[in-house]
């Protein structure tokens, strides 16, 4: 990482502007960038994971934990024994492509509100 | 081992909202593995994933010249020779860095077989700097260095390069044209291109929300009528064997293509004369009479 100096005034770059950090992307909020919101509604999703495959930032988390799995509602109870997806808010953009793609239209693409 | 749980491909990029080649880079990552060195070819993927001080990459990533990750990624493979190591050695460019730009260095890693796999991220213009055409721009796509007007009513003029035939001409070991929307099959082409080797090659089609001017969230569902309309077909060849060349996927009733076309800004202006839309359906109709054999 590049260390500020002059209280933040002055960058001092690292040799060839290497970056040592791997992802240290995570720090930008991408979320800010949001128009429309994707909100998966949790009672229609038969958790295909077509979001997930498709989310282009990754923006959409899978929880494979059991704990998760089944504190989740699901239209059947057979679903819970497969992964959960949750949208991650801080760097979803708003694309869409989820709430576009998924097949049972279980995800809503409602105004940003702030 | 399967790493498909995790991600290599780190959230915060600046990739457009709706760009199709974060999708394609985090899947050949995921199926790549953590044993793996990405070059990368100056385009949008470059630029907006690395942001000094800050990267997307979780695996190491070189940043070169426009034209010369294959180049680099040669390079890298020698190195990992020399060392003795087994890695993926994989090299990502934009249809700009790779069909017009780059194909120089390329055909000469081709030509050398060294062990990489080169992935083309193919959104059909230099979108980074602005949409102007490349070789891989379709015929009749509106782009700002081929204008639409009284002087030009079509757009671009001339065809796109058939990036994959040339490669698959110099006998690389592996080459295949994939497409997100079809996932299974864009998935186990990246496996077998992994697995294989030499020289490897796959041209994906990644579209452009703002180049090709349509909503963000439509991004699968043109890219899935650029394959079900016979425009963008998907095949593949091993061992530059074009005449044994196999059409992996075949759509069961063709799409006309005015349905791709209708979805994008890019091709508005063709709409409005039915001889231009009858020009790219003869196009398409003429290629699948051609090698439409290819599927077994």
């Amino acid at each position: 990482m590049s260390k500020l100096y002059w209280g933040g005034k002055m960058e001092v770059i690292t040799r060839g502007a290497v970056i040592t950090e791997p992802g240290n992307s995570v720090e930008n909020k991408t979320g800010t960038w949001r128009v429309f919101k994707p909100v998966i509604n949790y009672d229609k999703c038969i958790r295909c994971l077509i979001c997930w495959q498709f989310c282009p930032e990754p923006a959409i988390l899978r929880h494979d934990d059991e704990e998760t799995k089944m504190k989740t509602p699901a239209p059947k109870e057979a679903l819970k024994k497969l992964p959960v997806v949750e949208i991650d808010y801080d760097y979803c953009k708003g694309c869409g492509i989820c709430y576009n793609e998924c097949p049972v239209k279980a995800i809503d693409f409602v105004k940003e509100e702030k | 081992m399967n790493y498909e749980k995790e991600e290599f491909f780190a959230p915060g990029h600046g990739m457009c909202a709706g760009c199709a080649a974060p999708i394609i880079v985090r899947w050949v990552l995921k199926l790549a593995g953590p044993n793996t060195i990405v070059t990368n070819a100056t385009g949008c993927l470059e630029v907006a994933t690395t942001a000094y001080p800050r990267t997307s990459w979780r695996v190491p990533w070189l940043h070169v010249a426009f034209e010369n990750a294959a180049a680099a990624a040669a390079g890298v493979e020698a190195a990992a020779k020399a060392k003795g190591e087994k890695l993926n050695i994989i090299a990502f460019g934009g249809d700009g860095g790779t069909v017009d730009i780059g194909l120089q260095a390329l055909s000469g890693m081709v030509e050398r077989g060294h062990n990489v796999l080169y992935v083309l991220y193919d959104n059909e213009a230099y979108m980074n700097t602005g949409i102007q055409r490349s070789g891989a721009t379709p015929w009749g796509a509106w782009t700002t260095t081929s204008k639409v007007g009284s002087a030009n009513p079509i757009g671009k003029l001339r065809p796109k390069k058939p990036i994959g035939r040339i490669i698959a001409a110099h006998g690389a070991s592996y080459v295949a044209t994939a497409n997100p929307a079809f996932f299974q099959d864009f998935k186990k082409k990246v496996q077998k291109a992994l697995s294989s080797e030499g020289a490897k090659f796959l041209h994906v089609l990644s579209s452009c929300t703002t180049g090709w001017r349509h909503d963000p969230s439509k991004t699968i569902e043109v890219l899935r009528l650029a394959t079900d309309t016979g425009l963008f077909p998907l095949w593949e060849v091993v061992d530059g064997d074009l005449e044994n060349m196999r059409i992996t996927y075949k759509p069961k009733k063709f799409k006309p293509v005015e349905e791709y076309l209708k979805m994008q800004g890019r091709f508005r202006h063709l709409l409005k004369n039915p001889e231009y839309v009858k020009k790219l359906q003869d196009d398409v109709n003429a290629w699948w009479e051609k090698y439409g054999h290819h599927y077994p």
